[in-house]
């Protein structure tokens, strides 16, 4: 069985390994971003699902700021075939329903049989655009997807669930999320990243779409959680009993 | 942010592998160095330390654990061996002093009776130099690990010696800045060995050597004062520049106590790339052209060869390749700047260029932080892969860069021609590798050898053929590591007799009675 087409929605979020910083009641931006790790599991499976033959083309889409293109690089350097660039003003905060209807949109223009994502994104951790992207399209769906094998007509994912793995068959058309252990992304070759520049990139705005991105929550506050008080190293094990006695109170 | 903390990614050895980890390493039982070299006798007009010495020591440092004495022999261990185990020690004294009054009490009292001493950072040295040969007592730099000053306009940290490169590094980067030097072994040693060794490392390119780095230190000389070497100040052109005599003296002068050091502002963006080149030739090609257009953002150009990374992905866990071409020769290049658009746009150019002219068969560009730390991982435990193959024969050598690789393969050939070494890659000789990686930009090259265990033939085929090669190519026998106990029989591959003559002098003027480090850095 060979499907025609994978959709992969990825974001760019602050990198993994970036801490990040909450500055005069809004989080500092000025760092470095990159994919949002699970998306890159996402971009990596419908790789490996167009390498098996199973799929004929893989299309990354991502709803962002111009620097979001960026990301879209990253996916066609990894194997994607094309991309699709929804472009929202910098800094404009989309939710994950309104993420939702603009990957319908495209999904409603693109026809994939699958569209495949990360669970959820590092930055807001709202784990909520894959689901809400099933009821909208009204699709099957298989949440933090830990291995999909293809077969006629259906794919069979194990799923991580509390307290051990599920494995469920999907009928086509589906969603799915990638949960940590599907697999591990490739690194971007040399000769693949400039294959990528030469890869088409459509570009829509949430209006082509007929989305309203209008926010329907409003955040109120940002802060950092509270800051760890330092420890303290003893010399003894007299001091350690004096301290947790005199300062810690606890003896 | 929950997943942050909770994602894919294990520890990296960029932020967490120490070569301290000897455990994991082989587990036969450390021959003593005065078992392994018996040529070393012990001079016999040191004196043998006893109880009222124990109790002077006690008394002059202040702190409960200060002083640890052959009671708990399980706590002396670590101080008279080294990570290697290849040097081993039998002190039954470590002093760990908190305070240069500390220090210069001990030490005047040791000057005195004659007392032996071994000054100690993070114990992370690669040729022997911070462990006794004999019974000399070992002073320990780790209580003394206060961050004194840091001036965010001037960039200058004042520290005491004992500080971790690591947390001194971590302490910088809150406020922006960098340490201008990075080791594998950051996470335990201490700045005060990295200047008393000239550790050189990953940033030497980029940020130059401890040699322009350090502005100024305190040291306790062997009779007890405590000098100032010079001001935290960039420019004094006043009298000798006596800190440059201890930057690389390996605790032969007196003991570093604190150092001034000029830290660079942290780069706001870095990219990491590795390529695969069919020659060294290549390599070489490659670092003129790097140099030339990648040129102020260029901060790291590491090579290593094709046996190494085997070793890498057969030992260490969760290493993945980032390109499947096999080539003979990988390079890791890194760029540091201020702007993130400017160096991507530099770098891409640059790996257009090299990919479209053939430089390079192959290559992976890190899209993420978690790439770049893979990608670092596989340069930066090599060396712990080498150790976990058994016994590991390490050369820490300065050639210039055309001859560079020429040097290990002329190592192959040799122990080839002796019938150590199968030049087939079967590793079926005694010596079953030879490899090569090192700090290309610098022309330094790590020359690493593999068997089964240390023996007095292997080391025999290799030095001091080794030694000679490098002479004749107009190298140093040693480039970062130092010579400590190893090399210091070698010396004069690298310095005259008049040069040496004057060392011995200055030696002299700061160690009159000879108890600092002896036995080391100084050909018999």
């Amino acid at each position: 069985m060979s499907l025609n087409r994978i959709l992969v929605p990825v974001k760019r979020v602050i990198d993994y390994a970036v801490k990040v910083r909450v500055t005069g009641g809004k989080i500092d931006t000025n760092v470095k971003h990159s994919m949002n790790p699970f998306d890159e599991i996402a971009i990596e499976e419908a790789v490996r699902m167009k390498e098996k033959k199973f799929a004929k083309e893989v299309i990354a889409m991502t709803v962002g700021p111009t620097k979001s293109q960026e990301t879209l690089r990253t996916a066609l350097a990894m194997g994607a075939d094309r991309a699709i660039h929804v472009e929202v003003p910098e800094g404009q905060e989309v939710l994950p329903l309104q993420v939702a209807k603009l990957i319908r949109a495209i999904a409603d223009k693109e026809k994939p049989e699958v569209v495949i994502l990360g669970k959820q994104a590092i930055d807001d951790d709202s784990s909520q655009t894959g689901q809400m992207l099933a009821g909208l399209l009204n699709w099957s769906q298989a949440a933090f997807a830990n291995k999909i094998e293809v077969e006629a007509g259906k794919l069979t994912v194990t799923r991580e669930v509390d307290g051990g793995l599920e494995t469920v068959s999907t009928k086509l058309p589906t969603i799915i999320t990638t949960d940590l252990r599907l697999n591990e992304p490739r690194y971007a070759t040399l000769p693949n990243i400039m294959k990528a520049k030469k890869k088409k990139v459509d570009k829509f705005t949430p209006k082509d779409l007929n989305v309203d991105i209008t926010p329907s929550i409003e955040t109120i506050k940002i802060e950092e959680p509270a800051k760890r008080s330092g420890g303290k190293k003893v010399e003894s094990v007299d001091e350690l009993i004096d301290k947790l006695k005199n300062e810690a109170k606890v003896l | 942010m929950l997943l942050r903390s909770a994602c894919r990614i294990p520890k990296l050895g960029r932020f967490g592998l120490t070569p301290n980890r000897s455990i994991s390493l082989s587990t036969q039982a450390v021959i003593p160095t005065a078992t392994r070299y018996p040529h070393i006798i012990r001079d016999a007009s040191f004196k043998e330390i006893e109880e009222k010495d124990i109790a002077f020591f006690r008394n002059a440092i202040k702190s409960p654990a200060g002083v640890i004495t052959s009671e708990a022999p399980d706590e002396l261990e670590p101080f008279n061996q080294d990570w290697m185990r290849r040097f081993k020690g039998r002190c039954s004294a470590v002093l760990r002093p908190t305070n240069s009054a500390e220090v210069s009490a001990v030490l005047k009292y040791c000057n005195e009776n004659r007392i032996a001493v071994v000054p100690q950072g993070g114990n992370t040295g690669l040729v022997g130099g911070s462990v006794p040969v004999h019974d000399e007592i070992v002073l320990s730099l780790q209580n003394m690990n206060k961050i004194r000053e840091f001036d965010p306009i001037s960039g200058v940290l004042t520290c005491d010696a004992g500080c971790v490169l690591e947390v001194l590094d971590n302490h910088l980067e809150k406020q922006g800045f960098i340490m201008p030097l990075d080791l594998g072994a950051k996470g335990s040693c201490q700045i005060g060995g990295n200047v008393a060794t000239n550790a050189g490392g990953l940033r030497l390119l980029r940020y130059g050597s401890l040699h322009g780095t350090v502005l100024s230190m305190e040291v306790v000389l062997a009779d007890g004062r405590i000098v100032e070497l010079g001001k935290p100040l960039r420019k004094d052109n006043t009298g000798f520049d006596l800190k440059q005599l201890f930057i690389g003296s390996e605790g032969t002068l007196g003991i570093i106590t604190s150092v001034s050091i000029l830290a660079p502002r942290r780069p706001k963006a870095v990219n990491v790339a590795m390529l695969g080149v069919s020659s060294f030739e290549g390599v070489q090609e490659l670092f003129k052209y790097a140099k030339s257009e990648l040129n102020e953002i260029l901060s790291a150009y590491e090579f290593f060869d094709r046996t190494c990374l085997k070793l890498v992905k057969h030992h260490i866990p969760g290493i993945r390749e980032p390109f499947e071409t096999d080539v003979p020769f990988y390079v890791l290049i890194e760029t540091s700047g201020s702007n993130k658009d400017h160096d991507d746009e530099k770098l891409s150019a640059f790996l257009d260029h090299v990919m479209t002219e053939g430089l390079v068969e192959d290559g992976a560009l890190a899209q993420d932080t978690t790439q770049v730390a893979g990608m670092w991982n596989i340069r930066e435990t090599i060396t712990e892969s080498l150790a976990k193959e058994g016994g590991n024969y390490k050369y820490d050598l300065s050639v210039p860069v055309p001859k560079l690789y020429s040097v290990v393969e002329e190592m192959q050939e040799r122990l080839a021609s002796v019938g150590l070494f199968a030049k087939d890659g079967s590793a079926s000789g005694r010596v079953k590798h030879v490899v090569g990686f090192g700090h290309m930009g610098d022309g330094n090259l790590h020359l690493n050898l593999t068997s089964t265990g240390w023996s007095k033939d292997i080391e025999k085929a290799i030095e001091p053929f080794l030694y000679e090669v490098v002479q004749r190519h107009g190298g140093s026998i040693s480039a970062e590591h130092g010579l400590g106990l190893m090399k210091a029989p070698y010396l004069r591959y690298s310095k005259s007799d008049d040069f040496i003559d004057l060392m011995k002098s200055m030696k002299m003027v700061f160690d009159p009675k000879g108890i600092m480090n002896p036995y080391k850095y100084f050909p018999s």
